[in-house]
């Protein structure tokens, strides 16, 4: 597998671009608020750039970097957060818990750390199975001081369950700073205490995040023991749309601003010679025509029928 | 028909269905100890210990069931799956419909609950109706080995999380249990007596307090149907309408404290569907509002006895009530 920085460069754009045009869908009443992952992007499009098509993804409420990263269709994913009936899954989950079976993102929750309360019966599949997939559990600090992280990775690692566990650290759990909800800095610390192996690096680096996630995965592959990987990274937006975001620091915020992953990728191709302004430029354009089209599906499905709403309930 | 205790009952039930199905599996917290003979027949990937961590062993659960496996998990007493209500209620019975159905969780989670070994309030709490209320799962409650079997078995094939709730003392009474591969299907009571003057309606412990009512009533020349739900979800209005058709007469009893519980429900049914055919208020025995004490005298008080049942049954015949002070008709 080849990491593309240009193809990783554009899903990021389009991961934005996506969530930058539900906040706009937001504030025009088009559709309700969303968790979004603005200035996460790299830490998602790292990771999900070093998995096999076969391995399984668990997300979470801020789950569209991760969908879109997979392949998600923009339409599908807008009609869902819109409750349209060509949503992925029918308008029934919302912006929330969107799973796409078959792109092996599974089983979304939006209770924090019900991720990770799941990941390990996934993982129990696998390991049932006998081949060498490998599941991702994507979940955030704020899981990370649920008392399930503690259960999902005690478990898998008695178990030997072949889960990479990603923490995307965002600094952020919903309106709260994780500095007051935790005394130590890096997550990926408390692995050692499950016997399990951690490393935690720079979020916002995505070929930093695509080495360590290679790596990472490889391991949790050849071993079918879980992995536990923490990526820093920084919540941009707020907590929920709308979110003026008053409580966070300003500083902070500029520091972070400063960081931006899709800037820092960009000036690193442009500085190398990878990329030009004007192919920057295409790529962007290029990505806002995508979700404007995109946008236009999902207003034009229609909701879904009345009938839908017992249907599903049991098998 | 050979004779076997509700326990054994159970046991033969999963090794039967871990015989017939592969992807059948059980783990618990000493699940893999107190079962070796599972262990010896299916191997320790099959049959496992688990973390003592209720929430997540049904997590586990959930996401294996939602990928291909049918796990079966014992969380030991009813109480404990208050740690477990995230990924019984919010993962196993929500992420079908929220994900359109692209995922269906093929699930039995097991608890003992009920008086019966003193063990208080935080070992014995019916809490089957909490489940009933919450969408995408079924509840199951047998009263007899023979059920203790065919409900589990049924409840292993079915593709919804089931919860299979087991009364204490019914583990350990003896029933006989039919030979061959008898599946009690979900969603049907059973009339297990036949009369025509009142309808007893009950599951799990205090079903047998209803037949033992039957027998004192008869005495009187009261004739009853004793119906058992035996699956509280999916319920059988069909047996417990057409038996109130004939009779006209209910008393709904359940070892559960009385608010919104399944007596709520059936009595609500009866209501809404045979007002015509009632011939006297539905009266409900159950459980005070209160937790269960440990001392044995406190913990059988709690529990509507036969004499009580056939008293209630009594007044209901003789026109004798109109509006009437359940409590002390479940005390009494």
């Amino acid at each position: 597998m080849q990491f593309d920085p240009k193809r990783a460069l554009k899903q990021m754009m389009r991961i934005r671009a996506y969530e930058e045009k539900l906040v706009e869908l937001q504030t025009s009443g088009s559709a309700p608020g969303t968790c979004t992952s603005v200035g996460q992007e790299a830490a998602a499009v790292g990771v999900v750039s070093a998995l096999r098509r076969d391995d399984q993804i668990l997300t979470n409420h801020r789950s569209a970097s991760h969908l879109i990263a997979r392949g998600a269709d923009l339409g599908r994913m807008i009609a869902e957060v819109m409750g349209k009936k060509d949503g992925y899954c029918g308008g029934k989950s919302g912006s929330l818990h969107i799973s796409v079976e078959e792109l092996g993102v599974l089983l979304t929750s939006t209770i924090v750390g019900g991720e990770l309360g799941l990941a390990t019966g996934v993982g129990l599949s696998r390991s049932m199975a006998g081949d060498d997939a490998i599941v991702v559990c994507f979940f955030g600090d704020g899981a990370a001081c649920e008392g399930r992280f503690h259960e999902s990775l005690n478990l898998a690692a008695v178990w030997n369950l072949p889960i990479l566990y990603v923490c995307e650290n965002n600094q952020w759990q919903a309106y709260v700073h994780r500095r007051e909800t935790m005394l130590i800095d890096r997550i990926a610390d408390r692995a050692a205490g499950y016997g399990v192996e951690g490393l935690s690096i720079d979020g916002n680096d995505v070929e930093g995040v695509y080495e360590a996630a290679r790596r990472s995965a490889a391991y949790v592959r050849e071993t079918r023991k879980p992995f536990l990987l923490e990526t820093c990274t920084y919540r941009l937006r707020g907590h929920y749309e709308p979110d003026d975001q008053a409580y966070v620091d300003p500083a902070e915020l500029e520091h972070w601003r400063a960081r931006d992953p899709i800037a820092l990728l960009q000036s690193k191709l442009q500085a190398s010679g990878t990329l030009d302004a004007s192919a920057a430029r295409a790529m962007a354009q290029d990505v806002r025509q995508e979700v404007e089209a995109a946008a236009a599906f999902a207003h034009a499905s229609p909701y879904p029928d009345f009938a839908e709403l017992t249907s599903d309930v049991y098998a | 028909m050979p004779a076997m205790t509700g326990n054994d009952a159970i046991a033969l039930a999963l090794s039967e269905e871990m015989r017939r199905d592969p992807r059948v599996m059980i783990f618990g917290e000493g699940v893999a100890t107190k079962r070796p003979d599972l262990v010896a027949a299916f191997g320790k990937a099959r049959v496992r210990n688990t973390p003592m961590a209720e929430g997540i062993i049904a997590g586990t659960a959930a996401g294996a069931a939602a990928t291909g496996l049918r796990p079966v998990i014992d969380l030991l007493f009813a109480p404990f799956l208050c740690y477990a209500m995230d990924e019984i209620v919010n993962s196993a019975g929500k992420l079908r419909y929220v994900s359109g159905g692209q995922f269906r969780f093929p699930m039995v989670v097991m608890a003992m609950t009920g008086a019966g070994w003193a063990v208080g309030a935080q070992h014995n709490h019916n809490i089957e109706a909490w489940f009933v209320h919450s969408p995408g799962l079924k509840v199951v409650m047998p009263s007899n080995p023979a059920d203790f079997r065919g409900l589990l078995k049924a409840a292993i094939r079915d593709d919804n999380p089931v919860l299979f709730f087991s009364d204490i003392p019914l583990l350990f009474g003896s029933g006989e249990v039919p030979e061959g591969d008898v599946v009690v299907p979900l969603g049907k009571a059973a009339l297990v007596r036949e009369g025509g003057d009142v309808s007893l309606i009950s599951y799990g412990k205090t079903l047998n307090h209803c037949v033992e009512a039957a027998l004192q009533l008869a005495e009187d020349g009261v004739s009853a149907d004793v119906i058992d739900l035996r699956s509280l979800k999916p319920l059988d209005e069909a047996t417990i309408l057409r038996s109130i058709r004939k009779t006209g007469r209910a008393v709904v009893v359940h070892e559960a404290s009385r608010l919104c519980g399944v007596g709520a429900e059936v009595s609500a049914i009866l209501a809404e569907k045979a007002f015509a055919d009632l011939r006297a208020p539905v009266l409900r025995l159950t459980g005070p509002d209160a937790p269960a004490a440990s001392s044995f005298p406190l913990e059988q008080a709690f529990v509507p006895q036969a004499e009580a049942i056939a008293a209630a049954a009594r007044k209901l015949v003789r026109s004798e009530v109109k509006v009437l002070a359940a409590p002390e008709l479940a005390l009494s």
